[in-house]
């Protein structure tokens, strides 16, 4: 069986995937980036491949460390990766939210699978996952309980600053005001939708990926109620920009 | 990554005499105290000041040194530790920061211990306000006036009644020149420094034109090198002489095909200042991509071709209030409308400088605006002219490459 490999090595976590022939995910794998990029690629892609060799396979790297995977046949941005991949499940005109651990991106993708725009979020991390993960620690809630928590809030708490640092001090006057913690929480997730929001006029089809989307789908829950087009969440978001790498890895091989 | 070759400027060595005499010529008369001395803002009276027989030194072109070395970072903290706050120009900051300090680049470059000490601060507000708030600090410092003319801005076209103010502002200013330069002004050197000065803007004018060649001789990183005597020796003929030099070898190498960057498959229009401390990086990373910036709006700024000696004053007042920068958005979309036709670009590039609003045009809707009038695509790159703590590399990176690939894809 021949098979074709992706590999996005994330600010925060590297991810690795294997398809077949007729593009199926046969293999992927999770990891930490930590600070040696090019050893997080090559054991994603070992686990990823789950046994099999990896002589003569069509590789392509995205993310920040791209250029670190020097066992690649070619490197390409996570921009080109997740329109890739986004597309693959929609066929038709859509944008592409991905939000990631240090970025967010919107890609605006033409009927035939082209990118027409992209944004990437500017310089402060409020909005991504770095942004959850820095409230969390600061409000002592574990990560696996925030969707869960977000879910009972009964009302909105408004946390409208783009910095992290405001918004953490934001969060301080809220919790002085005798906010709950569920609706911190929810508020939290309200404002990293509202900073995806600020960077471009979303489409009517939507597609969410990236690790804050599939560690907390309430995200997407959010994202449904506030715009009217459809909202689409792949099978594996986190897992989009390599399975794009994939794809082209595909591509590439003819 | 691949090495990128590329076939260097010849002209470059010669363009380092120019600066050096430039700067030489600064520093003994600082040294000697036989000239007098004008600070002056980039695009300000310059023509009136050699004309009296100033030495002309321009501190936006020092500040711009302070950024290309990248010393701006150590400066820009001093300035806010003084009240300068991190949000506004970082021209300012990172030359007010090293003054504080006591330092200079022109130490380790040319031997001058300290900034050649001004008898008068020029400015014109075409530029910014902050010059003249910039050249209020000095002013103090060095207990020397300040003289300048105050131009509107945001204009669709240039207004007569402007004209006449400007020019009057300008003549006003001449008695109090001829007191510190200690001589008369002389209309008729006046009129002859515009020509010369003219002459700088037509050859430069013309360098910057070879960059419409497929592929193109030179890129905006080189100009934004080779524009240092249009900026700080315009109205002086060793300007001219190096720019006829520059001129022959950039035809040369459109006749012989040589490019800028080896390879050239898209073209690009850079909108607003240079990140100063990053041109090099910025320069390998487009050549590795392909991709050349032949032209932009910086670089084109040094133009002044409506000097005319028959009516100096008049004429210099139009030039300085018709530059890019006073226009309102829709004379500015026409004007990079025209070039990006001109050009045959792909895609425009706005740096979105942090520090200087001034310079910075994507933030009220003109690039949505072009892209949708011109049908190419547009990116933004957040960063700055001289701060670097507002510019991410990874971003910047992935955003080019990004930015590049969609272009690719979309032939």
């Amino acid at each position: 069986m021949k098979i074709y490999a992706g590999i996005d090595v994330g600010s925060c976590t590297t991810k690795a995937v294997v398809i077949d022939q007729e593009d199926n995910m046969v293999g992927s794998h999770v990891r930490r980036s930590g600070v040696d990029y090019q050893s997080a690629a090559s054991e994603s892609l070992e686990i990823a491949l789950g046994g099999r060799g990896w002589d003569g396979i069509p590789i392509v790297s995205t993310g920040y460390g791209r250029h670190s995977v020097n066992f690649a046949t070619e490197a390409k941005t996570e921009i080109a990766c997740h329109a890739k991949g986004g597309f693959h499940y929609v066929q038709r005109a859509l944008m592409v939210v991905d939000i990631g651990g240090q970025d967010n991106k919107v890609i605006k993708i033409d009927n035939q699978g082209r990118r027409l725009d992209f944004k990437m979020n500017r310089k402060c991390a409020a909005g991504t996952g770095t942004f959850i993960e820095e409230i969390a620690a600061r409000m002592a809630i574990p990560l696996d309980m925030l969707d869960g928590m977000a879910r009972k809030a009964e009302k909105r708490v408004k946390i409208g600053s783009y910095c992290t640092v405001f918004a953490s001090t934001e969060i301080l006057s809220l919790i002085r005001a005798g906010v709950s913690s569920e609706e911190l929480v929810r508020g939290v997730f309200e404002s990293v939708v509202d900073r995806v929001m600020e960077m471009i006029p979303l489409a009517d089809t939507v597609l969410l990926c990236g690790g804050v989307v599939e560690y907390f789908p309430v995200v997407a829950d959010i994202f449904k109620a506030r715009i009217s087009g459809e909202v689409i969440v792949p099978p594996h978001p986190q897992l989009t920009g390599a399975y794009g790498a994939a794809l082209f890895a595909h591509q590439l091989a003819g | 990554m691949a090495e990128v070759k590329r076939v260097a400027i010849k002209a470059t060595n010669q363009l380092r005499e120019v600066m050096a005499k430039h700067f030489m010529e600064l520093g003994e008369a600082a040294k000697m105290k036989n000239k007098k001395i004008a600070w002056c803002s980039s695009v300000g009276p310059a023509e009136l000041a050699h004309s009296l027989g100033f030495l002309v030194y321009y501190y936006e072109n020092h500040a711009a040194i302070l950024g290309s070395n990248r010393t701006a970072s150590d400066y820009i903290p001093i300035a806010n530790a003084h009240g300068y706050s991190p949000e506004i120009c970082s021209y300012l900051t990172s030359d007010i920061g090293a003054y504080l300090k006591g330092e200079t680049p022109l130490t380790k470059a040319y031997g001058i211990d300290k900034v050649p000490k001004p008898d008068v601060l020029l400015y014109s507000t075409n530029q910014c306000r902050e010059v003249y708030d910039w050249m209020t600090f000095y002013a103090h410092e060095f207990k020397v006036p300040l003289l300048g003319v105050n131009t509107p801005r945001t204009q669709r076209q240039v207004r007569e009644d402007t004209v006449k103010s400007v020019a009057a502002q300008l003549e006003q200013m001449v008695p109090e020149l001829e007191e510190i330069a200690g001589r008369a002004f002389d209309i008729d050197r006046f009129r002859e420094i515009l020509v010369i000065s003219r002459e700088c803007s037509r050859l430069w004018e013309a360098v910057l034109e070879t960059a419409a060649a497929r592929p193109s001789p030179l890129t905006f990183f080189d100009a934004c090198i080779h524009m240092g005597p249009a900026v700080v020796m315009r109205g002086r003929e060793e300007a001219n002489d190096y720019y006829r030099l520059l001129l022959e070898e950039l035809k040369e190498r459109v006749n012989q095909g040589i490019a800028a960057v080896e390879g050239e498959r898209n073209r690009f229009y850079w909108e607003g200042m240079p990140i100063w401390g990053k041109l090099r990086g910025m320069s390998e990373l487009f050549s590795r991509l392909k991709g050349c910036i032949a032209v932009s709006t910086y670089c084109s700024s040094w133009v002044f071709s409506g000097f005319d000696p028959k009516d100096p004053f008049q004429s210099m007042a139009r030039a300085y209030c018709s530059i890019f920068i006073v226009q309102d958005d829709k004379a500015k979309e026409d004007y990079i409308a025209e070039k990006v036709e001109h050009f045959g670009i792909d895609g425009i590039l706005y740096h979105d400088a942090k520090t200087c609003p001034s310079n910075t045009n994507n933030r009220y809707g003109m690039a949505n605006r072009l892209s949708e009038r011109l049908g190419i695509p547009h990116l933004i790159i957040n960063g700055d002219l001289n701060d670097l703590r507002c510019f991410s590399e990874e971003q910047t990176v992935t955003n080019v490459e990004a930015f590049v690939e969609q272009i690719e894809e979309s032939r």
